[in-house]
């Protein structure tokens, strides 16, 4: 177990150095360099703070060596202040002299987006599931068939245009949910009670559409991998020494049904923290999401370049835990002898 | 495509419907110039908001435009740029997944290696990233989106060339000395030919929707030129006294989008009875 660990975490190594070559490949896009008139529209930027980002990201020597530095820059997470607040992007608390703390734009952020979308992931899994395992048991029957015509709707609706009815509806037109932001403007005066359910509210809608819409796959894997195990000869031998239908499912087929969802979970979290962007932007959620289209708009690269690294690591990790977790749940995997 | 996949698929009634829903869209777009009522970027101060009524049959916007025109042309837009985006995505992976299957050895693995990597960037801050880096046009979008969605394609070209070059037919084409060139154009790319097509008809759902999605927050289709994203961007601000601003577009990205999947997961179906219809 441990040697697989250590050599899955060994094979991050190359992801990133591609990560990297891509993100400054990305740098290199705009025309004529990053600081170039055309392409920062930011009024912030002054002359002065363009010749600083020239140096910052040394646009003056050979493009190799513009790549080493920027390797460096990745490493060390530091990739310059933002243009627009000139505070650090990422995980840089800063003191100024007053003693008063800065957090980095990043460190404030993510908290927020991975909360949201934890919360939201549990959401999914726990209706996913159930509902899955009833289109596999009810194959081909009323049930399955509803199930899968939810399922198109779910893969097909535009999440953004969902949360703009949804919004109009419980929020404008009958004012039972909050429309935006994370806290009400007298957060500070309520009980921890009413904090807690000041921000449920707040939360419910971002984290509920993303849920539902989010929903159709993981039920789709969740039914077909249950479809396949019941298949499997060992359910039959379960069924012919007379367990009841129950345990048949429960406790033989839904192990092993779910295994693969492990994966799938991994494999989504780019989507989740990308498909932020449109719903934190909606409802005015201070997360990942909507500093990054926030510095796209500005142009502010810095805050650009610092989340697309930030967002890739991310991924790299989620898909790391998930393999681990994968090889931790199936023994063939852990004692190595199916390769996964 | 070859047509026996097609009605075999057709049998299937959701299927049935997704392929009536994309050829209607496909012919309303088509049409647009003869069929709009109105331009759809005459600009009318007597008319702006107007509920939808006989003359207006989506009503107006703020602007005083007629929105069934502007759906019309901004569904032009939007299905262009799918099946733009996708044909570039497509493009990228055949040639990537066959110089991965074909060759194999280090081309494979540099190819494969390169796909990890683009997988493990979170495409939607790509995809905004590269556009805060260029200047959002329809062609923009059209390139981004290809560029940022080949992997699915190159893994499927891919395994498909593996399979298939083990295969008698292959390797006896070999044997007379069929020079690399005519093993893949005569043999192995048209006989993947349908996986990648059925691959494509689900790719141009995603890409309506990522299109909708990027002119919706302001970079894709730039406004005078309408798109249903930007035409819902426009009525997100009209919402409490226009409702048919938001209604309307957000309904055609579903019913395409809709129309895509149900055709494309028909089609899979057909191809593969074994894969169910797990995405």
């Amino acid at each position: 177990m441990l040697s697989y660990i250590i050599k899955r975490t060994l094979w991050m190594i190359p992801l990133l150095i591609g990560i990297s070559l891509i993100s400054f490949f990305i740098m290199h896009l705009a025309p004529g360099d990053i600081t170039n008139n055309e392409a920062s529209f930011n009024p912030k930027t002054s002359a002065e703070s363009r010749q600083k980002l020239r140096e910052l990201y040394n646009l003056d020597k050979p493009v190799i060596v513009q790549y080493g530095l920027w390797m460096r820059r990745m490493v060390t997470l530091d990739f310059g202040n933002s243009f627009a607040s000139h505070r650090k992007p990422v995980f840089w608390q800063v003191k100024d002299k007053d003693g008063n703390v800065t957090n980095g734009m990043i460190q404030e952020a993510l908290p927020i987006t991975l909360l949201i979308n934890i919360i939201g992931l549990v959401i999914t899994l726990a209706l996913a599931i159930p509902i899955g395992i009833i289109a596999a048991r009810k194959n081909m029957r009323w049930q399955d068939q509803s199930i899968t015509l939810f399922n198109f709707i779910g893969f097909s609706i535009p999440g953004f245009w969902l949360s703009l009815l949804l919004m109009y509806w419980l929020g404008v037109a009958n004012d039972w949910l909050p429309i935006s932001g994370i806290h009400s403007l007298n957060y500070d005066s309520l009980s921890t009670f009413g904090k807690m359910k000041d921000l449920m509210s707040h939360l419910f809608m971002p984290v509920i559409i993303p849920s539902v819409t989010g929903l159709a796959s993981i039920t789709l894997f969740v039914k077909s991998g249950m479809l396949e195990v019941l298949h499997q000869d060992y359910i039959t031998t379960a069924r012919a020494k007379g367990l009841s239908e129950h345990k048949v499912v429960y406790t033989h087929a839904l192990r092993n049904a779910l295994l693969p969802l492990i994966t799938i979970v991994g494999l989504s979290i780019p989507g989740l923290i990308g498909g932020s962007v449109i719903s934190e932007q909606i409802f005015a959620i201070p997360g990942m999401g909507k500093l990054f289209y926030g510095a796209v708009m500005a142009r502010d690269f810095p805050v650009v370049m610092g989340i697309l690294s930030i967002g890739s690591v991310l991924t790299l990790i989620g898909n790391l835990i998930a393999d681990i977790a994968y090889a931790w749940a199936d023994p063939r995997v852990r004692r190595g002898v199916v390769k996964q | 495509m070859n047509k026996s996949l097609l009605s075999k698929a057709i049998t299937n009634p959701l299927t049935k419907a997704g392929f009536i829903i994309i050829v209607a869209i496909f012919l309303l777009a088509m049409l647009a110039p003869i069929i709009a009522p109105f331009d759809p970027d005459d600009i009318n101060v007597k008319s702006i908001l107007i509920a939808p009524s006989a003359q207006h049959w989506m009503g107006t916007d703020g602007l005083g435009r007629d929105v069934l025109s502007r759906m019309l042309y901004g569904g032009r837009i939007s299905l262009l740029v799918g099946l733009v985006a996708v044909g570039i995505a497509t493009i990228i992976g055949i040639i990537l997944g066959a110089i991965a299957g074909y060759y194999r050895g280090w081309v494979d693995t540099v190819i494969m290696r390169l796909v990890d990597v683009m997988l493990s960037i979170p495409s939607f801050f790509l995809i905004l990233a590269v556009i805060a880096f260029l200047t959002p046009s329809i062609y923009n979008v059209m390139i981004v989106i290809g560029l940022t969605s080949w992997m699915g394609v190159t893994r499927l070209v891919r395994a498909e060339f593996l399979s298939l070059s083990g295969r008698e037919f292959v390797l006896a084409s070999r044997t007379l000395g069929a020079k690399d060139a005519r093993l893949i154009f005569t043999h192995l790319l048209p006989n993947s030919l349908t996986p990648i097509i059925v691959s494509s008809v689900l790719g141009v759902a995603g890409a309506v929707l990522l299109e909708s999605g990027l002119s919706f927050l302001g970079l894709g289709v730039q406004a005078p030129q309408a798109s249903w994203g930007n035409i819902l961007t426009d009525g997100k601000d009209y919402i409490q006294f226009a409702w048919w601003l938001s209604l309307f577009p957000g309904l055609a990205i579903l019913l395409t989008v809709l129309g895509y999947n149900l055709l494309g997961e028909g089609l899979r179906d057909a191809l593969d009875p074994r894969s169910g219809s797990s995405k």
